[in-house]
């Protein structure tokens, strides 16, 4: 290969990418094996959807005005991390925070509609040992809770981060995995949504 | 022969034992039946097939290894030759040629010879069997009959035999060997094999799929026998033995070794679809004994 | 609340001697090591140049010694094994069923997980860096704390020999056996933790591996420069990062149903255990291809080198790996061909494993193109990839044989069975990882390994394994199934004394390799690897001193073709001088740090406390993780700089001993 061609032919000609740039990479791979993990537990509850065991389905107890909150919640949310993360790029710590504040307050409320829900259908005898369906229904929308949850406390630790050192290149960087982490959730939610809740509403 | 009759009877059956041993015959290269005989031609054809290219590869990588060793001055040296577009052909073209061919010959066969494809009926009328996979013991039901049997199958030479199977436990699977096919059996579910015996004979039948500490012991005696015979057996076990209702069955799922063959001389009707919905729950697991030391009594939570 | 929850004095085996006699013996091994390294004053030593390293050469020894210690571990079980169904003919034997179920889930489980998987994690872990031309891996402390994670899941599993029980499920835990209700006690409890917790940091290996392959190479290493181990490893690395994901969600979904009666797999209430068949075979197929794929590359360089030629065919060779990649998440039905998928579904699936021969075949016949017209040498490396060649074509015929749907029906979970993924997991993988260490341990420690001994040893392994596994094929034609603790059909007996000696002759292989290193390490003066380059390589690590600096390269090299080394070789023998001296600048590179140390030893508490219901315990141990990251996070300095000066002195001492060598401007 004559060395024109080689250095045409990849970018990477010009050696190691900057930190930057990997460290954020390899957040999305770590992303992408996470939505896998997220796929085998669809495909687990797409194929006990129907094994109710004589107990109640999806139709019986889910409340879409529940899940209507919920997104709103998480989407706001969102939106709030979109704003933090323009205000770091500012390096702008009141903005910063005020963000980061609303992004949490908005996901534990997430959070607080999904426990109560999970308390509520326990409480009438559909919790999670009653049947393969309600199994698949907890642990995988359960399992999207459990990752808020490690947002949130990620959330709080990248706030005290910040007042303690400031928007230094390393806090940065993990600023920016964590607004991919959220966004992240927010697509599986959206995909939770549609599949276990919308699907099961209507036929 | 020069030499006195005893003596070449010996050296016969010295012989016929060691070819017996060597060639074994209770293995799945020794089929009686139609479904082990076609299973048993696809290996061999496939083994064949693949010898054509295996063999000649290991020699020639003895070969070259050889010819080409640092010290041997013949051998030519070509340090800078490391691609040639009519090897790279040749070298993807082969394996692609075998796999086709071989690719076919597992589609077609795996559907010919797919244990739920009934054997043609022919004269003799099928005969259903439903078999049901217990710790640690195998229980045969003849609903036609309405006689069961316990780690005993019989049945009569060159009749289809039409297998439904489910467990009453833990998932295993029924294998004999010498008339092919073997299937997965689960608690819930029923799962189908169609076999048929073309020699009479006594046939080794086991559980192929480990479940559990007693799985070794779960050996049942398969016996094709003719016509008559198999009648006679079935008379025999109307006459004498227990009844298999909801609670032997019950009694009978609980967890047990080494179980000596038994009948049962009339079985409730539709016990098997019992079973096999759970209905009749699937057995216990062990009960305080069989557990490890640090286990606490109870067993579910 | 029970303050020990489940844990009791019944949980010791005090009745069973062997379990008894063997954790005692590693206990105190493991105490005597431990006070010899304290007593002697290293323990210093230890903890800043090993334990708390986030260097990938030191990680990459740190696990193929793992690697090489659990080996001693799964091949005694093994011993039991075939010492036991040799014994067992119209009799118990000596092991009964209980311990026997252990014996032979334990040595799959090892085997796997703490054997193959991290002897080829390790030589990726202190190859590929060297190979690509740059410092470390892209993420150094993640490769810590990976690397620890996965010496938790081993501790675990050993901790089950001498408190409480394994599980005595097979390898694979299937349901519902594997289910509260069929295995009441802990011993699936442990294997749930221990793999788990190891898959976690399988898991951040691929991460960091896929990311540092695809984005941190050496100036003008474009992807068709890399080396063919690095492709492999790529690969491997995708593999791990698409598969383990799913085992982590399979292996929650039975530790729900075991510790919050969840009806994933049940018998009841719905559960469905096909599904688990599915789930974990989707991620157990690839997760072979993970452990062949790097093994292959291994190969590739190793034929190669010993060869004096680049390798035949480098483009077919990438495409033909990252097909094998690709292929491997489309066969997995062929692990249970017996469930009674019907003739669409199974058929469809034999094909596609049959499809996946293709690429593999191309391979093979690569390497002997590769040795076509070369000057070969029969150092050891050599030796075991010959043995490969042979060996694996023969496992890949059976396996291309079970992949014929009805053949599979007689022979689905015999011997036959055994005997296959025996023969392309032993001639394959694990002759790949003795090829790999014989290859590279002159780079890592400095001096070579006895070459007599190391033949010596290969011999034992070859001749042992034929003997020990092809009467298992036998025995599988003849109708014998797997997992048998006693059995009474005579014509079994004669292929189980045969293995048994079979048996017998690779632990002489063994006894050779331990042999091997002992006197290699004892007699290393004669040994030494002075220029770097002991076997005249072609990639990027033989530049490198032996061992190589902390910092790898004084300066990163600028890579103008395939066999990057190679070039810069010829060159250098053509105008029979060095190459010239680079401008040395300060090197950074990444401070040490006690947190995959740390981390592990609170997933450890975590992953115990869990298997024994110590609730208070496992809340301890998931709070000192946390607080681990966060102390990690909180760090200031994360670099240590290395003045000019210094790179130039280590990087002048190391060009010189390699320029004093006779051989290096002669060829």
């Amino acid at each position: 290969m004559t060395a024109a061609h080689a250095a045409g032919s990849n970018s990477l000609a010009s050696g190691p990418a900057s930190k930057r740039v990997y460290v954020g990479y390899g957040f999305w791979i770590f992303i992408l094996s996470d939505m896998v993990m997220f796929s085998a537990f669809f495909a687990a509850f797409a194929v006990l959807a129907d094994a109710t065991a004589g107990g109640p389905g999806g139709r019986q107890l889910f409340n879409l005005t529940n899940v209507a909150w919920e997104t709103a919640c998480l989407l706001l949310s969102s939106f709030a991390c979109g704003m933090a993360s323009i205000a770091a790029a500012s390096r702008n710590v009141l903005w910063f925070h005020l963000a980061m504040a609303v992004t949490f307050v908005l996901g534990a409320a997430f959070l607080g509609l999904e426990l109560k829900e999970f308390a509520g259908l326990a409480a009438d005898g559909a919790g999670p040992q009653r049947s393969a369906f309600l199994s698949a229904f907890f642990t995988l929308v359960g399992c999207h809770g459990l990752h808020i949850t490690a947002g949130l406390l990620w959330l709080l630790t990248m706030m005290a981060q910040v007042v303690a050192k400031g928007f230094r290149a390393d806090i940065l960087r993990r600023i920016l995995c964590f607004t991919l982490f959220w966004h992240a959730l927010d697509i599986i939610w959206v995909a939770i949504f549609t599949v276990v809740y919308l699907m099961e509403k209507i036929p | 022969m020069k030499h006195s009759a005893p003596v070449g009877a010996v050296r016969f059956g010295a012989a016929c034992g060691l070819v017996a041993i060597l060639a074994g015959c209770s293995g799945v290269l020794h089929p009686a039946g139609p479904v082990g005989d076609g299973e048993k031609q696809i290996l061999l054809d496939s083994v064949a097939i693949m010898l054509m290219i295996v063999i000649p590869v290991i020699v020639a990588t003895l070969a070259f290894a050889w010819w080409f060793r640092a010290s041997n001055s013949r051998a030519r040296y070509l340090p800078d030759w490391a691609f040639s577009g009519r090897i790279e052909l040749v070298v993807w073209s082969i394996p692609t040629l075998v796999i086709m061919f071989l690719g076919g010959m597992a589609w077609i066969s795996a559907h010919d010879l797919d244990p739920a494809k009934p054997l043609p009926a022919g004269q003799a009328q099928p005969l259903q069997v439903e078999v049901v996979s217990l710790d640690w013991k195998w229980l045969f039901i003849y609903p036609d009959q309405g006689i069961a049997a316990v780690n005993e199958l019989v049945a009569p030479v060159g009749t289809p035999l039409r297998f439904r199977l489910t467990s009453g436990s833990v998932m295993t699977a029924f294998f004999v060997p010498q008339l092919g096919s073997m299937i997965y059996t689960m608690n819930g579910m029923v799962t189908q094999l169609n076999l048929r015996a073309d020699r009479p004979g006594s046939y080794l039948g086991l559980a192929s799929h480990f479940s559990g500490d007693g799985f070794s012991g779960m050996r049942f005696e398969t016996r094709a026998v003719a016509p008559a015979a198999f009648a006679a057996w079935v008379a025999a076990a109307k006459s004498t033995g227990p009844v298999l209702d909801g609670r032997g069955y019950e009694a009978l799922s609980r967890q047990s070794q080494g179980v000596a063959p038994f009948t049962y001389r009339a079985v409730t009707p539709g016990l098997f679809e019992q079973i096999a919905t759970q209905r009749l729950p699937p057995g216990p697991g062990p009960q305080g004994d069989g557990a490890s030391p640090a286990a606490p009594s109870e067993t579910a939570p | 609340m029970k303050l020990l929850g489940r844990l009791n004095w019944d949980a010791l085996p005090l009745d069973q001697p062997i379990p008894m006699i063997a954790s005692a013996a590693v206990a105190m091994g493991i105490l005597a090591v431990l006070a010899w390294v304290v007593i002697r004053g290293h323990f210093p030593y230890v903890w800043r140049e090993w334990l708390t390293s986030v260097d990938h050469k030191r990680i990459g020894v740190m696990y193929t010694l793992l690697a090489m210690v659990m080996l001693l571990r799964g091949f005694s079980d093994a011993l039991m094994m075939r010492s036991q169904q040799a014994l067992a003919f119209h009799s118990q034997g000596y092991l009964p069923p209980q311990h026997y179920d252990q014996v032979f889930s334990a040595h799959g489980t090892i085997m796997i997980f703490f054997v193959a998987m991290p002897f080829m994690i390790g030589l990726m872990n202190f190859v590929v860096p060297l190979q690509l031309g740059v410092r470390d891996v892209a993420f150094p402390t993640l490769n810590s704390v990976s690397f620890w994670l996965t010496a938790t899941g081993a501790l675990l599993v050993n901790l089950s020999l001498g408190i409480g029980e394994f599980a005595r499920t097979g390898w694979l835990p299937y349901p519902p056996l594997s289910e509260l209700t069929y295995s009441p006690g802990v011993g699936v409890d442990y294997y749930l933790w221990s793999v788990q917790i190891s898959g976690v940091g399988t898991l951040l290996t691929g991460i960091n591996f896929v990311t540092t392959i695809l984005k941190l190479r050496a100036p003008g290493m474009g992807y068709l420069r890399m080396p063919m181990f690095c492709w492999t490893s790529l690969a491997a690395s995708l593999l791990i990062v698409a598969a383990f994901p799913i085992l982590t969600a399979t292996l929650a979904m039975l530790t729900l149903d075991r510790y919050l009666g969840f009806h994933f797999f049940t018998n009841e209430a719905g559960g469905n255990m096909m599904m688990f068949m599915n789930l974990i075979w989707a991620w157990g197929h690839p997760e072979v291809y993970i452990l062949i794929l790097p093994a292959f590359g291994i190969f590739s360089e190793v034929v190669s080198t010993f060869s004096g030629k680049p390798l035949f065919g480098y483009r077919s060779m990438v495409i033909a790996t990252m097909a094998i990649c690709l292929l491997s998440f489309m066969v997995w039905l062929h692990h249970f061909f017996t469930m009674g998928a019907g003739a669409d579904v199974n058929a469809v699936f034999g094909v596609m494993s049959m499809i996946i021969a293709v690429p593999t075949g191309v391979k093979v016949f690569n390497w002997l193109f590769t040795l076509f017209g070369g000057r070969v040498r029969f150092e050891p490396p050599l030796l075991w990839a010959i043995g490969f060649m042979i060996t694996f074509v023969i496992g890949g015929m059976t396996g291309v044989l079970l992949a014929v749907p009805p053949a599979d029906f007689l022979l689905h979970n015999s011997l036959f069975l055994v005997a296959h993924f025996h023969n392309v997991i032993i001639g394959g993988v694990l002759f790949g990882a003795f090829a790999g260490y014989e290859y590279w341990f002159p780079k890592a420690f400095g001096f070579r390994l006895h070459a007599g001994l190391g033949k010596a040893a290969f011999w034992c392994w070859l001749v042992g394994f034929y003997l020990a596994f092809m009467p298992l094929y036998v025995a599988g034609l003849e109708g014998m199934t797997r997992r048998m603790q006693h059995y009474d059909v005579a014509a079994w007996r004669p292929w189980l004394l045969i293995a048994a000696g079979g048996a017998a002759v690779i632990l002489a292989g063994i006894v050779c390799q331990i042999a091997e290193l002992w006197v290699s390490i004892m007699r290393r003066e004669p040994l030494r690897d002075v220029t770097g380059d002991p076997w005249d390589g072609r990639s990027l690590e033989w530049s490198t001193a032996s061992p190589p600096p902390a910092f790898n390269f004084a300066v990163m090299p600028e890579v103008r073709g395939q066999d990057a080394y190679w070039a810069v070789k010829q060159q250098a023998r053509a105008q029979a001088r060095p190459p010239s001296e680079p401008e040395y600048e300060s090197i950074e590179t990444p401070r040490n740090s006690p947190t995959g140390f740390v981390c592990a030893f609170f997933a450890t508490v975590l992953g115990f406390a869990l298997i024994w219901h110590i609730w208070w315990m496992a809340i301890a141990g998931l709070v000192g993780a946390w607080a681990t990251f966060v102390a990690f996070a909180w760090r200031d300095r994360v670099e240590n700089v290395l003045p000019a000066e210094d790179v130039a002195r280590i990087d002048r001492r190391n060009r010189q001993a390699r320029s004093a060598a006779p051989a290096v401007l002669a060829p």
